[in-house]
């Protein structure tokens, strides 16, 4: 297999006048888990349906495990997986149940099915439970049961739409070990589209930013972070007066003061040397209690970014 | 394809018998059904229940009322309750779903009618055989089987139809509804024909075969479930299937 286990070239989808998805050109390298951010109505969703050859697009196009989602979308669906907003469980029937069909449909013979639903189950804390109706069940447990689904005929790549969405945050908490834990074991590429931003923080080497169908930065975490806020020095204290502030912004490798009462952020152009800007503060008569180096955080970035372009 | 649509099947029956398993969710009234026309009305029409013609047409009836009790859901149930984008990621394809839907129900509504007419069988004989066995005379009996199976077909495909656009069961059922009614209409405008065109079709009916106005039927239904199934394979787009 290609090294690229997603390529976009331009994706473009309508609905009637609003463009879901504008333009979209990005790379997802296998076997790493590719986060997918943006506020809600952002085409995230749409991106998915796309990748999964499940609706056309206007425009562009887009392979996914080197198949093309125009004409091999059922090669595309073979091969993945899919946990979308919905956990898509049926819930009359048993946990077993749900997972047995599902292995029927990816045509795993029965000796194999019933190793890997244990395996995933057991794997999962589920397992005690197996035979009990899914309808009963909480939704943090549902949606276990829906990453287990997605994960049985071992796909080589999964798409997860907000699997944590709607979930209380020891749920979610947990869910994210399990997540992580698989992904390691299984090692599959994922396309895990979120809001959250402390999810992706926790879970992606890669993200991608999307706002309005248009993709605004993709890149590591530390990448972005250092494209919309660079390192900063926080500075908690008293006698930030007008004075201090402009003799910290005359200095060179300062881009920025803010002071939001006794909270000072500078931020820095670079992370060289930061003991004399503390210096000048104490010899201009500002009381320091606590300095603290540190960069933005994924969740800073990210509203930078939505609300700069 | 026919691993695919057995799996579909699968799925659908299981679905099918624990939630009607219940008592609440359908249950009492299989049982109520199987009671009558296995054992209440066996008992009533006594040796009659399998000399008659008239099998034909009530046996004929029942898959068509046990399948549109169930089919609405096919779809909208799925949407309904959504299930049905994760089931269109798989790797299904739109024949095997489709097929797999439409069989679960005919199954359902075929089965229970079979089983309901060996249930009658046996009451009957138990009953009024006095050391005989009572069978279905083999025309009569062949005309049950193949005219219950395509009623419940015309039932099956018109539910699937319907109910791959419709955004909830219950919509589902009234268009379903609807359908069965337009199906009918030229039924009820029969009466509104000449009175000497009445005449005329009613003495080809009495004096005209049983067994070939029963094999007129059957072709006539299976004409229409290939045209509706046609029609619904025609409708199955899973970019639509999702936006609805």
């Amino acid at each position: 297999m290609n090294t690229i286990a997603i390529r976009t070239q331009q994706l473009t989808r309508n609905f009637g006048a609003v463009r879901a998805v504008d333009g979209l050109s990005i790379e997802v390298p296998a076997g790493i888990v590719f986060g997918f951010l943006g506020p809600n109505g952002s085409g995230k969703t749409t991106t998915i349906r796309l990748l999964l050859g499940l609706l056309e697009a206007n425009s562009g196009g887009a392979q996914v495990l080197d198949y093309d989602t125009r004409t091999q979308a059922e090669q595309i669906r073979q091969h993945s997986g899919a946990l979308l907003e919905q956990s898509g469980i049926y819930e009359r029937l048993s946990a077993a149940d749900n997972l047995e069909f599902y292995g029927r449909v990816w045509r795993m013979p029965p000796a194999e099915r019933s190793a890997r639903i244990k395996e995933l189950l057991t794997h999962l804390g589920l397992w005690d439970r197996r035979n009990e109706l899914a309808g009963n069940w909480s939704r943090g447990m549902k949606q276990k049961l829906a990453i287990a689904r997605t994960l049985l005929h071992r796909p080589s790549l999964v798409f997860l739409d907000e699997p944590t969405a709607g979930l209380d945050p020891v749920a979610a908490a947990a869910l994210h070990e399990d997540l992580t834990s698989l992904v390691a074991r299984e090692g599959v590429t994922v396309f895990l589209t979120t809001h959250n931003l402390a999810e992706a923080e926790k879970l992606c080497q890669q993200v991608g930013v999307i706002r309005q169908g248009r993709l605004l930065a993709t890149g590591t975490p530390d990448q972005l972070r250092a494209q919309a806020g660079g390192p900063r020095l926080e500075i908690i204290g008293k006698g930030f007066t007008p004075q201090v502030i402009q003799q910290l912004q005359a200095q060179p490798m300062v881009s920025g003061v803010q002071v939001n009462n006794s909270h000072l952020t500078i931020q820095l152009r670079e992370t060289k040397e930061t003991a004399p800007l503390v210096t000048l503060l104490v010899g201009a008569g500002a009381q320091i209690e606590e300095v603290r180096k540190g960069k933005a955080n994924l969740e800073e970035t990210f509203l930078a970014l939505v609300e700069e372009k | 394809m026919i691993t695919d649509i057995w799996t579909i099947m699968w799925k659908e029956i299981k679905e099918l018998l624990t939630q009607r398993g219940r008592f609440r969710g359908g249950g009492a009234g299989m049982l109520i059904f199987i009671g009558v026309f296995g054992i209440f009305m066996p008992l009533q029409f006594g040796r009659s229940w399998v000399d008659s013609p008239a099998g034909l047409i009530y046996w004929a009836w029942i898959p068509f009322l046990l399948v549109s009790s169930v089919v609405a859901d096919s779809f909208a149930g799925e949407r309904e309750r959504h299930t049905l984008e994760t089931l269109l990621t798989s790797r299904l394809s739109d024949r095997a779903i489709l097929f797999g839907k439409v069989l679960a129900a005919i199954t359902y509504g075929w089965g229970f009618t079979i089983f309901s007419i060996l249930l009658g069988l046996i009451t009957v004989n138990v009953a009024f055989g006095k050391g005989q066995i009572l069978l279905y005379p083999a025309t009569i009996g062949l005309g049950i089987l193949v005219l219950s199976f395509l009623v419940a077909g015309l039932a099956a495909t018109l539910g699937v139809l319907v109910s791959l656009r419709a955004s909830t069961v219950r919509q589902a059922q009234q268009t379903f509804t609807v359908a069965f009614f337009i199906l009918f209409v030229p039924m009820f405008l029969l009466p509104m024909l000449p009175p000497a065109w009445l005449a005329r079709i009613g003495q080809l009916l009495t004096t005209a075969n049983v067994e070939v106005i029963a094999s007129a039927v059957a072709v006539l239904l299976l004409i229409v479930d290939s045209g509706l199934l046609a029609i619904a394979l025609a409708r199955f787009k899973r970019a639509r299937l999702i936006l609805d």
